[in-house]
């Protein structure tokens, strides 16, 4: 056999495999990504709430798109506190101010960022929030302090629709 | 082996035997010389198999009663105890058959590790093993995220999170796992579809698991090579058939135990409430054959840390063949591996024991030492061990020892080359 020859099979056989590969990516990929969400559960974007029930100290809990959203009306040492803290005592610092735009309200997804439990209100060594599952405490601002998770609860995209509803999402 | 030279007796079963060698397989597991020493240890490979067997016949019969939907599957099982003919007798079968399984799944690893099964020339067998142990993990889970009680939504929500751990692309994984932004019912249907998938699977892993065991034969209590198969094997059947069988029936009662008089005391009775995705039980704990892992996730600090440590506790004994640098199999004749074993086993117990509890205080201290020593065992205990101990002298045949049947070996030798 001659070496022309050869080189010829050869590019045959790498330019066979490669389309072949290519349509086996093209053909995986619609399996794979059936997965990901569908289009009726992104459609469940966003949901107000009525908040005008809500005392000071109080919390309301609210679902959107599956989790849990706490929706906080501080009392004015809640804030005191969340604010006076140091950002080297952190373990992801972020300013309460970025956190809480108007400070009577914190509006958090109610998920612990270790592995997805709901924290309890009012407790830990924090005065915030703690997640019974693996021990995580969380302060006044939702922030991680102690434990575990490695960020601060979630703050979602939310606005004030009028002075008692706040949309989510 | 008598594989080759197999003809069926009858006229019909040469006539299929030529075309499909059904017969000569046949033939060859019932012939398949054992080793004649093989203790009731031996014999959980014959029990899990059976494990497997009940857990797809109960599977199946579930699955033609049971919802894969989030509104109504927690009711469908109800229905199924309540409603349905022989439900609660399937359901508790099935429900308790996954901790027997696991428990004989244990004692199975565990014998390997004492008599040394996993070292050359089995490696291969005790891979499969491993990654069936896995594949069993991965099904166990996903069933007891079927009922949608408290625990199988919270345990879901928790373990599909540990992928939210990886760097970067974490939390798109667990989106991609959910089918949306939490559990909810795209998660049930799809863990419904892989948990039906998973058993066949493994029933797959299994032939490949008895065949792999089939090329060298299987390891014995004195971790030598068989010299003569005439004097040191036994046919499979029916000597080894009658053992396993009789163990079989030992461990039914066991299992019948829990199925008829404590259907539930394995179980959490925070399953028995419908998934709320609002309130996260006080506490959550995984089934008691998960928890020596989940005791070494949580002894960890930090997220990521943490999970790689409890993956690595599972993967670290598929190497195990590479680890363990001695060259003796058995336990019996290496005595200070034999020590170092068991203070192994009551490591994984006192790992699984505080999984159990709060990870705080005294509870997670001795997790964390108790982790500490599970990985050092592994990494470090065991190379060093192959070469600093000073192993005992191993019979010359499996016959020895059981014609000796006396400490003086070289007696016993006297003996056994008189009768050659």
């Amino acid at each position: 056999m001659s070496e022309k020859k050869t080189k010829r099979r050869d590019f045959l056989f790498t330019a066979t495999t490669a389309v072949g590969a290519v349509g086996a990516a093209a053909v995986v990929w619609p399996m794979i990504d059936q997965m990901n969400p569908d289009a009726s559960v992104k459609a469940l974007a966003s949901t107000e709430v009525d908040v005008s029930a809500l005392t000071p100290g109080n919390t309301l809990t609210v679902l959107w798109r599956g989790k849990p959203v706490f929706i906080r009306r501080r009392t004015q040492e809640e804030i005191d506190e969340a604010r006076a803290v140091k950002m080297e005592d952190l373990i992801h610092p972020e300013k309460d101010e970025d956190r809480a735009k108007n400070p009577e309200w914190l509006v958090m997804l109610g998920v612990c960022t270790h592995l997805g439990c709901v924290p309890l209100n009012d407790k830990g060594d924090y005065n915030g929030w703690f997640c019974p599952c693996h021990g995580s405490h969380y302060d006044t601002s939702g922030r991680i302090r102690k434990g575990p998770a490695p960020w601060n609860m979630e703050v979602p995209k939310y606005e004030f629709v009028d002075a008692n509803t706040i949309k989510i999402g | 082996m008598s594989d080759h030279d197999y003809r069926p007796k009858s006229k019909v079963g040469q006539w299929f035997n030529d075309r499909l060698p059904l017969l000569t397989l046949a033939n060859h597991l019932t012939d398949y010389p054992t080793p004649k020493n093989l203790n009731y240890w031996w014999t959980f490979g014959g029990i899990l198999t059976f494990c497997l067997i009940t857990q797809i016949v109960t599977g199946l019969t579930l699955a033609m009663h049971y919802i894969a939907h989030a509104d109504m599957a927690f009711e469908s099982v109800e229905h199924i105890m309540r409603d349905v003919n022989y439900g609660w007798l399937i359901r508790y079968i099935h429900a308790n058959g996954a901790s027997m399984f696991f428990l004989a799944v244990y004692i199975h690893i565990f014998r390997s590790l004492f008599y040394g099964s996993y070292k050359a020339p089995r490696e291969i067998i005790w891979i499969i093993g491993i990654i069936i142990y896995l594949l069993m993990m991965a099904a166990a889970f996903m069933g007891y995220v079927l009922p949608w009680g408290q625990m199988s939504f919270w345990g879901a929500t928790v373990i599909t999170n540990l992928f939210s751990a990886i760097p970067l692309v974490g939390e798109g994984i667990v989106t991609w796992l959910w089918g949306g932004y939490s559990v909810d019912n795209p998660t049930l249907t799809r863990f419904f579809t892989l948990h039906y998938l998973i058993p066949f699977l493994i029933l797959g892993l299994v032939v490949l698991h008895i065949w792999a065991l089939h090329v060298p034969g299987n390891n014995n209590p004195v971790g030598i090579d068989v010299k003569k198969p005439s004097k040191d094997t036994v046919p499979f059947h029916p000597y080894i058939v009658i053992k396993d069988g009789f163990a079989l029936l030992m461990f039914m009662i066991v299992f019948a135990f829990f199925v008829f008089y404590a259907p539930n005391i394995l179980g959490h009775a925070d399953n028995y409430i419908e998934a709320n995705p609002m309130v996260t039980p006080a506490h959550i704990v995984p089934e008691w054959y998960l928890l020596p892992f989940y005791a070494i996730l949580r002894s960890v600090p930090d997220k990521l840390l943490g999970v790689v440590a409890m993956l690595s506790a599972i993967l670290i004994l598929a190497v195990l063949p590479w680890l363990d640098t001695s060259k003796i199999r058995s336990a019996v004749f290496r005595p200070l591996y034999k020590q170092f074993y068991w203070i192994l086993v009551a490591d994984v117990l006192i790992l699984g024991y505080v999984g159990a509890m709060p990870a705080e205080g005294l509870y997670l201290l001795i997790a964390r030492v108790a982790t500490a020593y599970y990985f050092l065992h592994f990494l470090v205990i065991l190379p060093v061990l192959g070469f600093k101990e000073k192993t005992l002298p191993v019979p010359l045949s499996i016959t020895e020892p059981v014609l000796g049947g006396s400490p003086n070996l070289a007696a016993a030798r006297n003996k056994e080359s008189k009768i050659e």
